[in-house]
């Protein structure tokens, strides 16, 4: 995973709260067996009208999604997140973000940063007042800045040094090999297996 | 200070404790796995060298893309095929466990895992399905992963996670019975309208109360299974007689001493009296009626006899405005009552709704009558086993006398990877989890139901419970 300090972009307002991951990316396109290219995907169904907010210039360059509570509910689908990053977005913003969808994001260094709704509204208004406004996100100071306005996020602390350093999760739980290996050893027999 | 059964599982499958803000790290007793959210988690391993560590706590089944018809031809959709083409593969590869198509045990992986005995209380399961919370019914940690995670159980057989918040919700009622016609579908959704979408964010929910000890095994799973839509990654029950009669016998249950130690054991995973949980929800179950949805996510649902909502009298603006975006797509108008809703579609099964005793509740409606001419609808049991068991007892011939399509066992319109969809503008009453936009097919609309409101609706052609047919 590619190390993420800072980033600076065009902020997208996506003013929907409940955007689950089936409008993320549908299903249809979870067929492939591919790790890339899911860009296509991504928002695909809302894409398919013109007044979407990513089909107008200068928000189809975007790069940091401004959204509404409850952002990647619903489905476990990791491809929600690589269609995200394969579209160029960095970072996504939201006031209340889904458990899963979350982890996802870190795992792939996609930041999910999180805000008070109120931010999201005040970010909102500017974004749509001046549509190309590049917004910069600092994960080591936890800071979200747009023109004049800036913003505090959170993120825990775990999550943030892990995608500052871009470390692997494989690589990190296998130093502890041998407490796996001592786990193992110890659990009951009677546990069922499924060969 | 007692523990919560949550915190008990959690605690006995520690490998390590984090420090600072480290993730504490988890045990995998049962890693599911199916072809869509496995090839790329396989594509890691190959890339990094290393093997499945656990094969044998490790079963795949095909369910998402397979279609309901034609089961003995090749997979047409060419993509599908070459999803379902590259699991084989890897599980081949890699030494994993496959119930492939047409297989006596295949099916959607999360009825397969309970009806083989795999899923035992206190155990973690996991698999690259937000579904999986099915599995807590059980008294086991059972929770959606992404592929990423996938990879790394598949790698390490554990998972670093911090720990969750618990959540007790408690369904009461006089006698601990529901109403006729309430099912656990419908204490679920109202669990969802009342916390909302993201109510359960951060939270393993536990459902406790009279209501919930007098479910069936089948009924509970029904309840856990929708946990995820409440925003919990995981939901619990605790086990008990009715959890120990299900699993005995079960192929992969323990025998003999074992199987007495471990309900020994088992009897231990229940809250204790002195635990305390971070937060607690209350549903009074004798206030409990058919429930249906009328918007676009889970949480957008009302009891079957009230009318669809007015957006204008929702305060909170982001809530008026989904509300509002969620009837332009339903193509509702506010005030109309519920029961005059007409559908197209009626779609029995699914992981929430698949298992034989929602189709013999379906079975019991349907028993003598028709479906509407204006209404296709599909039956699609949740296993071979399953399917096997209805055609036993005779129920695919009352639906298919009732004008019915009885399928073959697989995910199916509950997201529409496989041919069955709704048509841009249909309309179905569905017995699966989800209503989100396009979920059942692009532009299809959808309303989430019980087995017995899809029966009666499937007879009146307009939303309904099956009092309305007397």
């Amino acid at each position: 995973m590619e190390p993420f300090s800072t980033h600076t972009g065009i902020g997208v307002p996506l003013r929907r709260s409940n955007v689950d991951t089936d409008q993320i990316i549908p299903a249809a396109y979870l067929k492939r067996v591919t790790r890339t290219g899911f860009e296509d995907g991504l928002f695909s169904a809302w894409r398919s009208d013109e007044s979407f907010i990513l089909n107008k210039p200068p928000f189809d360059r975007g790069t940091v999604l401004v959204a509404g509570p409850d952002f990647g509910t619903g489905s476990s689908r990791e491809h929600a997140v690589w269609a995200l990053s394969d579209y160029g977005f960095r970072v996504v913003i939201s006031s209340r973000f889904a458990d899963i969808f979350r982890g996802n994001s870190a795992k792939q260094g996609l930041l999910a940063a999180q805000v008070a709704q109120s931010d999201v509204e005040l970010l909102w208004k500017l974004l749509e007042n001046e549509p190309g406004t590049r917004v910069a996100v600092d994960l080591a100071a936890k800071t979200i800045v747009a023109k004049d306005l800036t913003v505090a996020f959170e993120i825990d602390d775990y999550t943030r040094w892990r995608l500052l350093e871009g470390l692997d999760d494989i690589g990190l739980t296998l130093r502890s090999a041998e407490l796996i290996d001592r786990f193992e050893a110890a659990r009951p027999g009677r546990l069922p297996s499924t060969g | 200070m007692g523990k919560t059964l949550a915190e008990k599982v959690w605690d006995s499958h520690l490998v390590r404790r984090g420090e600072g803000a480290e993730p504490d790290l988890l045990y995998i007793d049962l890693h599911l796995v199916h072809e869509v959210t496995s090839p790329q988690a396989f594509d890691g391993l190959r890339l990094a060298g290393r093997p499945v560590r656990r094969p044998d706590l490790t079963l795949a089944t095909e369910d998402h893309n397979v279609p309901t018809t034609d089961v003995l031809l090749p997979i047409a959709d060419e993509v599908s095929r070459t999803q379902v083409e590259t699991l084989r593969r890897n599980c081949a590869e890699f030494g994993v466990t496959l119930y492939p198509m047409n297989h006596a045990e295949q099916g959607i992986v999360h009825v397969v895992g309970p009806q083989l005995g795999l899923t035992q209380p206190g155990m973690t399961v996991v698999c690259g399905d937000s579904h999986t919370s099915t599995h807590g019914a059980f008294g086991a940690m059972a929770f959606g992963i992404g592929t990423s995670e996938v990879e790394h159980v598949l790698a390490t057989q554990t998972l670093p996670l911090r720990p969750f918040k618990t959540m007790a919700i408690n369904v009461n009622s006089a006698d601990g019975r529901l109403r006729s016609g309430v099912t656990s579908k419908d204490v679920v959704l109202a669990i969802i309208a009342q916390i909302g979408t993201g109510g359960g964010q951060g939270y393993v929910l536990e459902y406790r109360g009279n209501v919930i000890e007098n479910l069936s095994m089948e009924a509970r799973m029904t309840v856990c299974n929708m946990s995820i839509e409440a925003g919990a990654r995981a939901g619990m029950i605790a086990p008990d007689e009715v959890t120990f009669d299900y699993l005995q016998g079960r192929d992969h249950a323990p025998r003999g001493a074992d199987w007495d130690e471990a309900v020994e054991a088992w009897r231990e995973l229940r809250t204790d009296d002195d635990a305390g949980f971070d937060a607690v929800v209350d549903i009074d179950g004798d206030t409990l009626t058919p429930f249906v949805t009328w918007g676009t996510n889970p949480g957008q649902g009302l009891p079957l006899s009230e009318r669809v909502p007015d957006p204008a009298r929702i305060a909170d603006e982001n809530e008026r405005f989904a509300a509002e975006r969620a009837l332009t797509y339903m193509g509702l108008t506010a005030g109309m009552p519920l029961r005059e809703v007409p559908v197209d579609t009626v779609f029995v099964g699914s992981c929430t709704n698949g298992r034989i005793e929602d189709l013999r509740a379906v079975a019991d409606v349907l028993k003598g009558r028709k479906v509407a001419d204006s209404v296709r609808m599909l039956v699609v049991p949740g296993s071979m086993r399953v399917l096997h068991q209805a055609e036993d007892e005779g129920l695919n011939k009352i639906f298919t006398d009732a004008g019915a399509e009885w399928r073959s066992a697989g995910c199916s319109m509950c997201l529409a990877m496989n041919p069955d969809k709704l048509a841009p503008g249909e309309r179905s009453a569905s017995t699966s989890n989800r209503n989100f936009e396009g979920r059942q097919g692009k532009g299809g609309r959808t309303h989430l139901v019980s087995p017995l409101v899809a029966a009666a609706t499937a007879v009146r052609g307009t939303l309904s419970s099956p009092e309305d047919l007397d």
